[in-house]
């Protein structure tokens, strides 16, 4: 339950960058950021952004809010990243059906799995909150990439990319706890 | 109390380049009544339209954004009164048409009917300011200030419910309006 390869880990590249994570978010042309704390990123990603003047954070009361912000800057161009916790996105998935799915809407997610064991694949995960998370997204046809180790930071910007390019919901699965350097 | 179509009259005299995020009975009503190509019809599902102004009120803060939505709508949403109090886009306008009804759902009674205060929640969860309207004169003579005002400000229509809701989803789901409001607001 700990090989580093079933999660798409390279070896010794086990931990994640907080640090590096913004930078990518930056470089993707984001600099709105809804979001919800999370445990999984909270200090090393929220507690950044929060004091980081380049973006400009609007702080969500429910998920479902976040969805409906970003869809709402989508149609202004802008673009935007909801930041929330695997429940809540799994709270969200009405707003994300009708918003994001079949109005077809760049909502980007940045998706922190509360609990996954790091190494391990999400679907493999003793948690069942977070083994339902891929299965979710793949019967939603939202797409989705893990991000483990800062060997998969780069998955960052193409996917946002890509959601814009396409106008398409996306989600960026965070299976640990950055660290925020 | 008020009816939908006179108070939207109301409003639709004063409307020019505003955007106007508008929910189900809302938006079937305000688009007969002032069709215009900076019209948001496109909420997703009930309770998005507030935090969907929110987010063209931040993407665009150069425009006014009205928002007009139902109180069944927004008792799904309650929390999102504090979410726009804290992010206080000074460009929104929030109305809620409150009927005391599912109007979409068959006309069943919303919980609190007759007991809460929609502007009173908005009020102390930090909206700029909020007024509440159950005389169309009233509202009339009075919309031209509230309009001048520094948002987030919110406004409590109270209406009586009249005729068969509509249920021309299509038109508030489909690409056809929603595609046409993001290019006029692109080019707005």
């Amino acid at each position: 339950m700990t090989n580093p390869h079933q999660a798409g880990c390279a070896p010794g590249a086990a931990t994640l960058s907080g640090r590096k994570i913004i930078e990518a978010i930056k470089e993707a042309g984001v600099r709105h950021i809804a979001a919800l704390p999370d445990k999984t990123t909270s200090h090393g990603l929220l507690f950044p952004i929060a004091s980081d003047p380049g973006f400009h954070l609007i702080r969500m009361c429910k998920e479902d809010e976040g969805v409906a912000v970003c869809v709402g800057l989508a149609f202004c161009k802008k673009r935007s990243l909801l930041m929330i916790q695997s429940t809540g996105m799994l709270y969200s998935i009405n707003a994300l059906r009708g918003m994001a799915v079949e109005y077809q809407q760049p909502v980007c997610m940045i998706v922190g799995l509360l609990a996954k064991e790091p190494g391990v694949r999400p679907t493999d995960s003793a948690k069942y909150g977070v083994r339902i998370v891929e299965p979710i997204l793949d019967a939603m046809g939202i797409a989705h990439r893990l991000i483990e180790t800062d060997n998969d930071i780069p998955k960052i910007k193409e996917t946002i990319d890509q959601a814009y390019a396409h106008s398409r919901p996306a989600a960026l699965l965070v299976g640990q706890s950055p660290v925020a350097s | 109390m008020m009816q939908l179509d006179a108070c939207l009259s109301v409003l639709a005299k004063r409307h020019h380049d505003q955007v106007v995020v508008a929910a189900y009975q809302a938006a079937f009503a305000w688009t007969r009544i002032h069709p215009h190509p900076l019209n948001c019809l496109s909420v997703g599902a009930m309770g998005l339209a507030s935090t969907l102004g929110l987010g063209i009120a931040t993407g665009r803060p150069d425009k006014t954004v009205i928002v007009l939505d139902g109180d069944g709508s927004l008792l799904m949403s309650l929390s999102s009164l504090a979410t726009i109090a804290e992010a206080a886009p000074p460009n929104l306008i929030h109305f809620v048409c409150e009927n005391g009804r599912y109007e979409s759902n068959g006309g069943h009674p919303i919980p609190g009917k007759g007991k809460l205060s929609f502007s009173g929640l908005a009020r102390e969860a930090g909206y700029s300011a909020s007024f509440e309207f159950d005389d169309i004169a009233d509202f009339d003579s009075k919309l031209d200030s509230i309009l001048a005002l520094r948002g987030p400000l919110f406004v409590t229509l109270k209406l009586r419910m009249d005729g068969p809701p509509t249920d021309d989803f299509r038109l508030i789901h489909g690409p056809t309006a929603r595609n046409g409001f993001i290019d006029a607001l692109n080019s707005a």
